[in-house]
């Protein structure tokens, strides 16, 4: 059974209550939240997704903990815990929604030192993947969300696994983070996409969530071999560019944007060596996601044939 | 107070029964009692990885790679420490889980920690802390009251921190305040304490010594955050330096010689009850450790995971009372109560941290 069967009412409760339990990828998650306002948004970002039954082993039980005594009234805030704990600071409660999104990711590149995660979006096509490893402001995202809307299976969007024995990407399919500018490019791009409402003032600058869709998440227990490493950056005007980057230097811009690198030691550096033998190395420039996407689908091509 | 964990840990093989709702369980009691990494090395000692569930496998090896990853930065922050110290002609002499790596003992695996514990003589700690100071270890607090506290009262400096690599640094002077009740002699530690094989001026206490610091540390401390993996430090330092002949006897002499023979009992007998530690029953009659304690109200339950499903209803109060008893066993009552009130009405800002999360993100 899947999110989108529940009725909006049993989102609710399922979330104020016992938790909505849900299957994402890699990771089993119960969520819940005492902010029952996130419930009819959050039942859509995650509609696609396979409710999971009580007796499921959970990988993080989260929640969103609404304010108690004055700060009800004044100014609220949510609290994000993972099984008692609260590993954060409290956020606005307006924030709620976004919230549980990192505090998700958080929980993953604090307790998943059994894979190489890297700070990436991962998409994949005809069974082989493309990672787009970027710091913030290069239009990874919003790259990643046009691909995800032209046939690209989306991975995720913010965390790349990498499994340490096999060196496969394992996928998460949970919603893309666009902020800023990209939501508006991203809702006339693909207005069938669900985007939730954009949330304002966050550290990050004005957020709004994508669905992902019906497609990448069935698929999502289905671990990738990696083909493609390609560093995307958006420029006003540019012309679509990818260059082809030495493996050496491939390596580094890995190493930098990976999250648990430093802490995997031997086994990090193992595995970032077998990320590059596999997949190639680009630098792409563009200012046009159409352009980008026809770029990428003919290499996706050429590997098919 | 059922506690999956403590079963477990008991017998390990009963996890062949256990269903995914349970493992789901035992990650997360482990979690929260920092005994996740040690986790995966009891199911791998006992040949027992493969019955572990796929999820909860994973979840434990993480956080062994956590601890082995913080066992390597430690390791590395000890030989710096040995220079910097031998410039004043000092061993570097380590405590706790520091020294359990250092001398590569049992009670290494899968252990995580936050800071790195090293002890000097009295008479040489200002020398000590200029040197450290020099070395870009600079002190963590800012608080004027926490300096003072530290400074007249505490068995150790207010923790240090590197100002490049973050490393958190707590620098000892004794064992326990010098306005403990006990009063174990630090000069008798030091003088006994060993040059680690193959690592020239690094030291270790003398395994007698290692365990009553142990035990003494785990039976003053008034936070209860760690409690059950240092009654598990304990339980694998007796059995591994209780193979040695002759160890026991040298023990229950040395409780007394340290005025620590109190301490010791109550880490034999809630290490025995709890992770059935075999002592010896000379052992167990010298020190009284079979005999019900008046405490077993506070520690039955605060040794516990601080998780809900290993709580129960006194378990709030028990943590209150460890509280009020750690720090009445740290200081004469004038002092405690001057202490409690600050304390009270300036309470601390930063909320406790699990051991093997990284820092805060930003969002």
């Amino acid at each position: 059974m899947k999110v989108g069967e529940l009725s909006p009412a049993e989102v609710r409760r399922a979330l104020t209550g016992p938790g909505l339990r849900v299957a994402t990828g890699a990771f089993n998650c119960r969520m819940q939240s005492e902010v029952g306002g996130i419930a009819p948004e959050l039942a859509r970002l995650y509609t696609h997704h396979e409710l999971l039954d009580d007796a499921a082993f959970i990988d993080f039980h989260v929640k969103i903990g609404a304010s108690r005594g004055l700060r009800r009234w004044v100014r609220p805030q949510a609290l994000f815990t993972v099984d008692e704990v609260s590993p954060f600071t409290p956020l606005p409660q307006d924030q709620a929604l976004p919230m549980m999104e990192w505090g998700l990711n958080w929980c993953i590149s604090a307790y998943s030192h059994h894979l190489l995660v890297l700070h990436a979006a991962s998409l994949s096509r005809n069974g082989r993947a493309l990672i787009l490893p970027a710091p913030p402001g290069s239009g990874k995202s919003t790259l990643c969300a046009a691909l995800a809307n032209r046939g690209w299976r989306l991975l995720s969007d913010e965390l790349t696994l990498i499994d340490l024995r096999d060196g496969r990407l394992h996928a998460l399919a949970r919603p893309v983070n666009l902020k800023n500018q990209s939501i508006e490019v991203i809702r006339r791009f693909a207005p069938e996409a669900f985007l939730s409402t954009p949330v304002l003032d966050t550290t990050k600058g004005t957020v709004a969530l994508m669905a992902p869709n019906a497609a990448s998440v069935q698929a999502s227990a289905e671990p990738v071999w990696p083909r493609w490493v390609a560093l995307p950056r958006w420029r006003a005007g540019a012309a679509t560019q990818l260059t082809p980057m030495p493996q050496g230097e491939a390596f580094l811009q890995l190493a930098e944007n990976a999250m648990n690198y430093h802490i995997l030691g031997e086994q990090g550096f193992a595995a970032l060596g077998e990320l590059v033998d596999r997949a190639q190395g680009f630098r792409f420039e563009y200012s046009d996601l159409d352009e980008a996407i026809a770029l990428f689908d003919r290499l996706a091509e050429q590997e098919g044939a | 107070m059922s506690c999956l964990l403590l079963q477990i840990w008991l017998q390990p093989d009963a996890c062949r029964q256990l269903d995914e709702r349970s493992w789901d369980l035992l990650v997360r009691q482990a979690r929260h009692a920092n005994l996740l990494g040690r986790l995966y090395f009891v199911f791998e000692q006992q040949g027992l990885l493969e019955a572990v569930h796929p999820r909860a496998r994973a979840h434990m090896q993480s956080a062994a790679t956590m601890a082995a990853r913080q066992h390597q930065a430690m390791l590395r922050e000890a030989r710096i420490l040995r220079d910097t110290l031998a410039a004043l002609g000092l061993p570097l002499i380590l405590l706790k889980g520091t020294a359990y790596v250092a001398a590569g003992l049992p009670a290494t695996q899968g252990r995580v920690f936050a800071d790195v514990d090293i002890l000097v003589p009295h008479e040489r700690l200002g020398e000590v802390e200029s040197q450290l100071i020099l070395n870009g270890w600079l002190s963590a607090t800012h608080d004027v009251y926490d300096q003072r506290y530290y400074r007249q009262w505490m068995h150790e400096l207010p923790a240090m921190q590197h100002m490049q690599r973050g490393t958190a640094l707590d620098v000892h002077h004794t064992i326990l305040p010098p306005t403990s009740r006990l009063k174990p002699d630090a000069a008798k530690l030091i003088a006994a304490a060993i040059e680690l094989p193959g690592q020239p001026g690094i030291r270790v206490l003398a395994p007698c010594d290692m365990v009553l610091h142990s035990a003494t540390h785990l039976f003053h401390e008034g936070e209860a955050d760690n409690l059950l993996r240092d009654l598990s430090d304990l339980d694998l330092l007796l059995r591994h330096f209780g193979a040695e002949a002759g160890f026991w006897a040298a023990l229950v002499a040395r409780a007394e010689e340290m005025d620590l023979a109190g301490p010791l009992r109550l880490a034999l007998r809630y290490a025995s009850l709890l992770l059935a530690t075999p002592v010896p029953a000379d052992v167990r009659d010298a020190t009284g450790s079979a005999q019900p304690e008046s405490l077993d109200a506070i520690y039955l339950r605060v040794l516990m995971p601080h998780h809900s499903s290993s709580t129960d209803r006194f378990a709030r109060l028990a943590r209150a009372a460890l509280y009020v008893r750690g720090h009445w066993l740290r200081m004469p009552p004038h002092l405690l109560a001057y202490h409690l009130v600050h304390k009270a009405l300036w309470p601390p800002s930063e909320p406790p941290r699990p051991l093997d999360a990284p820092p805060e993100p930003q969002p």
